[in-house]
Order: structure tokens, then C-alpha cells, then sequence
């Protein structure tokens, strides 16, 4: 087991009951935004309806994750020049374009299912979820212990003691959790926990048609997404990237990862999520100083002139 | 520099869920912890008249806290679950342990002052109050900087200056207000230190947060920060000029200065939201230290597998056979 994937309270807290840690790895090459996901985990987890209305947003009308939605499938209308592939291997093409490629139904041999027509219009989909991060800040902010890491190294919200305090709702790098409106309690993603118990894959993934979404014990998931990388690099995607995929990254990896086509920040992901906690010692310190500086203030203020 | 990129320009980072009582708190926080401190010291110095009046003010500040706090949870029933555990990771826990603490002893301390009852208690009841108020007073800029949003986070340095501060002003104005001018003078000194201080340091930060600190320059934190310092230097120059002669002038300037320190509090709440809505605050920071080579990033665009197997024959997802890497 690769150290990066360790995380504080997981496998060392569950001891002989702890589980390999389970995950996704979303290939957002294949996902044809069909938002299965969306539907099949609104379905599964009894989640209330959302809003309702058009955005006028691509075909996003969910928009972004949060207290009702746990899965969020993202349209990116891009201009982009069709390029002549030329890295494609030759068994696959003889340096045609995208089109040509896809004409050919070879595009799929490459591994490529973004739409890319002849004017240079190409369009991304990705499902988004919860990063079930290895150093999760929303965890380590939540006052009442109702975020926990699971034997499955995933992290969850217990319902029955969430008071709906907040501080996990900024806290978050990727503002995944949010509160429920006429609830108050905070809501996320658990990587389909009780699905996990009794051995059945979560309801998202069992959903995908195209397998966009994958499901499995992270270390096996982390194999495939390197080989489906170098893939497409290879391809002449040269914009794909694994992303979250490594401990040394501002959340020590993710237990959800992506593959993406682009940079993270268009598919409204942040380039370089850090975990506020790396940073709480330097933090705490300075509350330390400045509540010493405040009592030299007060005395200095009571005993520093007349009565 | 890049050019920001945004996903149809939704924000990265969810703006906080907290409401008008959160900056208030902070307010009553500050006001509690620095006038019990205030409250402690001038009782060693002898001024009982000035010492009651600040106990006083540090009981309005304790007991409207949790009020305030209550009030903001989206399950107000399930306070107590604030103390079911005590994490060091988690500003908010570690609060909630100090301000039952500092309510507990403050109070106690504040009924010995008036009424002279509990004397034994009291004895340590008034150092444990004016010991716990400090933290209390600065936590409160932990636990903002504690998150994701960059205004407050990357401010983490100086903002716990900013709020004791603040915590200052507020005891040093009310007891201002309260106290009778001939027994006011260590208030007076406190009020126009710490105001002082309270605009120096907000001046600091900003300075210190500088492509972090845009989201301070317009909106409603632009407004609340020139509100900020109209009632602290107005209030400051009239307690300079009138304070000691005139009540009703200490009064006056005892009132804008707590309002200017409880202004001085919804600057930085209201420029969280505003720079965790925005997504090129979140963006452009992190993507120029990529770009600069101090961070790596999330991404990564090499394959640890140099060696890719076309299996013509299967689905593009299907699970690749491993090369020997």
C-alpha cells in the first residue's frame, strides 16, 4: 500500500476491521453527460429535488455540487481549433484530424469522446463529487464529530449529530458541502456508505453506461488512470491530466480523482486545493501571540499612567 | 499571467453559511474577553469603580455570545453537541470549550464585584476570566482563517491581531460609556491605543494580503471599512478632546468607538464572502504559484507508465493490462 494513501484516522484507527481504502476515478473522457449519476444518486440517497429551471448554462442545470446535489455533471462549450492528431499510433490513424478520426469510429480506439466538429467546437463533460480527500479539512474543522473518516478511508457526515454549525461549508477546498435549506444540517456525498457494507458498488457508478465513473479500491483505480493517461497523451491529448491523483499534491490526493482534458479550473475545480490545516499551527500561533500582545495591551493601558 | 478561466463563472468555494449573528458575535467575543481582562487588572490596581463597570461589560459581552451562536446553527437544539468532543484541529470546538469557560468564570466574578457573594470562588473565577478572555478574543480570527477562503487564509498572520484589537477598543469604549470620567482614565488610555492599533493593523493586513486583499477595495467591505474608520477617528478625537471633562461627550465617543469596532468585524466577514463568490480570487492566486514554481499544483500531465498497450480489439474503458512498470 502506497504511504500517500494513508491518511490520520485510516486503516490505523479501524485496526483489523479496516477495509482497503474504495474510491472513484472519474474519466471524464468518456462521460457523455447523461447525468445518470446525478439521478441515480438522487434516487438512491433520497436526496430532495433541486432547483428546477433553465440556466441557460450549456445543459447544466444543477450547476454545482452542495446540500441536494452529490454529483454534478459539467458542460464546457469550448472553441478549440480542430488539430491534426498526429502522436495517434499508426495502427489507429495515419495523422487525420479529430473528425476524421471519429468518422472512422476510431476516435474511440484513441480513447477520445469529446465532440469535436470541423468549425472547432468541442464540448467537456465531467461528473464532479466529493474528494473524500486524504487530509479532509472539512473533517478536521467540524466541532461536533459528526464528519468522520470511515473504515472504507472515505468521509462522511453523521445526520443525527450534525448541528449544522457550518464551518466545514467554507472549509472545504472545493466547496462540496452545503447547508440544506429547511433542514440546517450540512449534506455531501458518502461514497454510497451503506452501499459499501453490503459489497455494492455506489449507486453513481453502478449508473454510468460509458464506465466515466469508476469504482474500486483506490490503489487499483490509481493503476488504471495512469495507464488511461498515458494513453491519451499518447492519443494527442496533450492537455490530459490526472488530477488529485497525488499525496504530494495541498490535499495529499484525493480518494475520488479525475482525468481531464483540461485544466481544472474550466471545469470549475481549483488548480491547487490546499487543506487549511497544513496551515493551522502557523495560525494558532498567531492567536497565541496575539492574545499575549493583548494582555501586555491591557496592563499596560491599566497600570501605565494614573488611576 | 494566465488568463482567468471559470467554469460559466461559478464560485470554486462555497461562501459561508453564516449569518448577521456571526459578526456580532465576534463583536460580543471581543467585548467580554477584553473587558474581563480590563475588569481583573483594575482591581489589582485598585479601582473597584471602573473594574465593576467592566465586569459588567464582559457579563453583556458573555451572555449575549452564545445567544448569538445559538442562533446561527442551522439545528439550535443540538448546541451542546459543540462540547461533545474537543479538537485541537477545529478553532470552533476549542472555542466553544473557551467561551463555556470564560461564561462560567466571568459571571461568577462579575456577581462577586457587585455583590460581594462567592468570595472564595471569585478569588479564582476573576483570573481564570481575564486569562480565558484574551483567547477568546482572538480565537475568533483563527477560526475564520481556518478555511478556504483566500481573504481570510492567507490573512491568518495578522488577523488575530486585528480582531484583539478590536477586543480592546470594545472594552476600552464601553467602559468608557459606563464609568464615571474621573475613574475612566486607564479606559480612555485603552480606547485610544487600541484604536489606534485596530485601524494600523487593518492597514497591515491588507497591505500584507496584496493580490489576496482586492475583495477589501470594493462592495459592501469597501463601505463597512470607510464606515470603520469614520466612527473610530471621529470617536477617538472626541474622547481625546472631551472625554475627561464631559460624560456625555464619553458617552458619545465611547459609542462610536464600539461601533466602529463592531464595523471593524463585519469588514472582514462581508470581504469573506465576497472573495470566496468570486472565482478568480480562488483561481488566479493558486494558478500563478503554479506558475512561479512554488506549488505543483493537483495536476499532473506525465503518466508514471511509459509504455502503452493499444488492445485494438476492447472498449477504450475497459481495465488496461499493466506493463511491467
Amino acid at each position: 500500500m502506497s504511504p500517500q494513501l494513508e491518511t490520520v484516522a485510516w486503516p490505523a484507527s479501524y485496526g483489523e476491521h479496516a477495509q482497503p481504502r474504495m474510491g472513484f476515478f472519474t474519466d471524464t473522457s468518456v462521460c457523455i453527460g447523461c447525468k445518470a449519476c446525478e439521478v441515480a444518486c438522487k434516487e438512491w440517497n433520497q436526496i430532495p429535488m433541486s432547483m428546477q429551471g433553465f440556466t441557460g448554462k450549456s445543459y447544466d442545470n444543477t450547476i454545482d455540487l452542495g446540500a441536494d446535489t452529490w454529483r454534478h455533471v459539467a458542460f464546457i462549450e469550448q472553441k478549440a481549433p480542430a488539430r491534426v492528431v498526429e502522436k495517434l499510433p499508426t495502427d489507429v490513424t495515419d495523422g487525420a484530424s479529430l473528425v476524421d478520426c471519429a468518422a472512422r469510429a476510431q476516435a474511440v480506439e484513441g480513447g477520445v469522446q469529446t465532440y469535436q466538429e470541423s468549425d472547432g467546437f468541442r464540448w467537456l463533460m465531467a461528473s464532479d463529487v466529493c474528494k473524500h480527500c486524504t487530509h479532509a479539512a472539512c473533517l478536521d474543522a467540524c466541532p461536533t464529530g459528526a464528519l468522520f473518516r470511515t473504515e472504507y478511508g472515505t468521509v462522511v457526515v453523521q445526520e443525527d449529530v450534525c448541528n449544522g454549525c457550518g464551518y466545514c461549508v467554507p472549509a472545504c477546498p472545493f466547496g462540496v458541502l452545503d447547508q440544506r435549506e429547511g433542514d440546517g444540517r450540512v449534506w455531501k456525498c458518502t461514497l454510497c456508505y451503506d452501499r459499501l457494507k453490503d459489497d455494492k458498488e455506489p449507486a453513481c457508478a453502478q449508473a454510468c453506461p460509458t464506465n466515466s465513473i469508476q469504482f474500486g479500491e483506490l490503489s487499483e483505480l490509481h493503476e488504471r488512470a495512469e495507464h488511461r493517461l498515458a494513453r491519451l497523451q499518447q492519443a494527442g491529448q496533450d492537455k490530459a491530466q490526472l488530477y488529485l491523483a497525488d499525496g504530494d499534491d495541498g490535499i495529499g490526493g484525493a480518494g475520488a480523482f479525475f482525468l481531464l482534458l483540461d485544466e481544472p479550473e474550466v471545469y470549475g475545480l481549483p488548480p491547487d486545493p490546499v487543506d487549511t490545516r497544513r496551515d493551522l499551527g502557523e495560525i494558532w500561533a498567531a492567536a497565541g501571540a496575539a492574545a499575549v500582545a493583548l494582555g501586555i495591551g491591557l496592563a499596560a493601558a491599566v497600570f501605565g499612567g494614573q488611576r | 499571467m494566465s488568463e482567468s478561466t471559470s467554469y460559466h463563472g461559478q464560485p470554486l468555494i462555497k461562501e459561508p453559511i453564516w449569518t448577521w449573528e456571526i459578526p456580532c458575535y465576534f463583536f460580543t467575543g471581543g467585548l467580554a474577553g477584553g473587558s474581563a481582562g480590563l475588569a481583573y487588572l483594575s482591581q489589582l490596581r485598585g479601582n473597584e469603580v471602573l473594574a465593576r463597570r467592566a465586569w459588567t461589560g464582559a457579563t453583556v459581552g458573555i451572555g449575549m455570545s452564545p445567544l448569538f451562536l445559538i442562533s446561527d446553527l442551522g439545528r439550535p437544539m443540538r448546541f451542546l453537541n459543540m462540547l461533545r468532543m474537543f479538537k485541537v484541529s477545529s478553532p470552533m470546538s476549542v472555542g466553544s470549550w473557551i467561551l463555556s469557560a470564560s461564561g462560567a468564570s466571568t459571571t461568577l466574578a462579575a456577581l462577586n464585584a457587585w455583590t460581594g457573594r462567592f468570595p472564595r470562588s471569585a478569588r479564582f473565577a476573576r483570573p481564570a476570566a481575564a486569562l480565558l478572555g484574551l483567547p477568546l478574543s482572538t480565537y475568533t480570527a483563527a477560526l475564520v482563517a481556518n478555511t478556504a477562503v483566500p481573504v481570510w487564509h492567507e490573512a491568518r498572520r495578522m488577523l488575530p491581531f486585528v480582531f484583539g484589537s478590536g477586543a480592546a477598543l470594545s472594552a476600552g469604549a464601553a467602559a468608557v460609556i459606563a464609568t464615571p470620567p474621573e475613574h475612566a482614565a486607564p479606559a480612555r488610555r485603552l480606547a485610544l491605543a487600541s484604536a489606534a492599533l485596530e485601524l494600523a493593523s487593518n492597514e497591515v493586513m491588507k497591505k500584507q494580503l496584496g493580490e489576496h486583499g482586492e475583495p477589501y477595495q470594493r462592495g459592501a467591505p469597501s463601505k463597512f471599512s470607510h464606515l470603520t474608520q469614520a466612527l473610530i477617528v471621529s470617536g477617538a478625537g472626541l474622547l481625546l478632546r472631551r472625554g475627561q471633562s464631559s460624560r456625555g461627550a464619553a458617552i458619545a465617543a465611547g459609542s462610536m468607538l464600539c461601533a466602529g469596532a463592531l464595523s471593524a468585524r463585519w469588514t472582514v466577514f462581508k470581504a469573506g464572502f465576497q472573495s470566496a463568490s468570486d472565482p478568480k480570487y480562488v483561481v488566479e492566486p493558486q494558478r500563478r504559484m503554479i506558475e512561479r514554481g512554488e506549488r505543483r499544483g493537483a495536476s499532473r500531465r506525465v503518466s508514471q507508465v511509459r509504455e502503452v498497450q493499444l488492445d485494438k480489439g476492447s472498449p477504450a474503458t475497459a481495465p488496461l493490462p499493466l506493463s511491467g512498470s
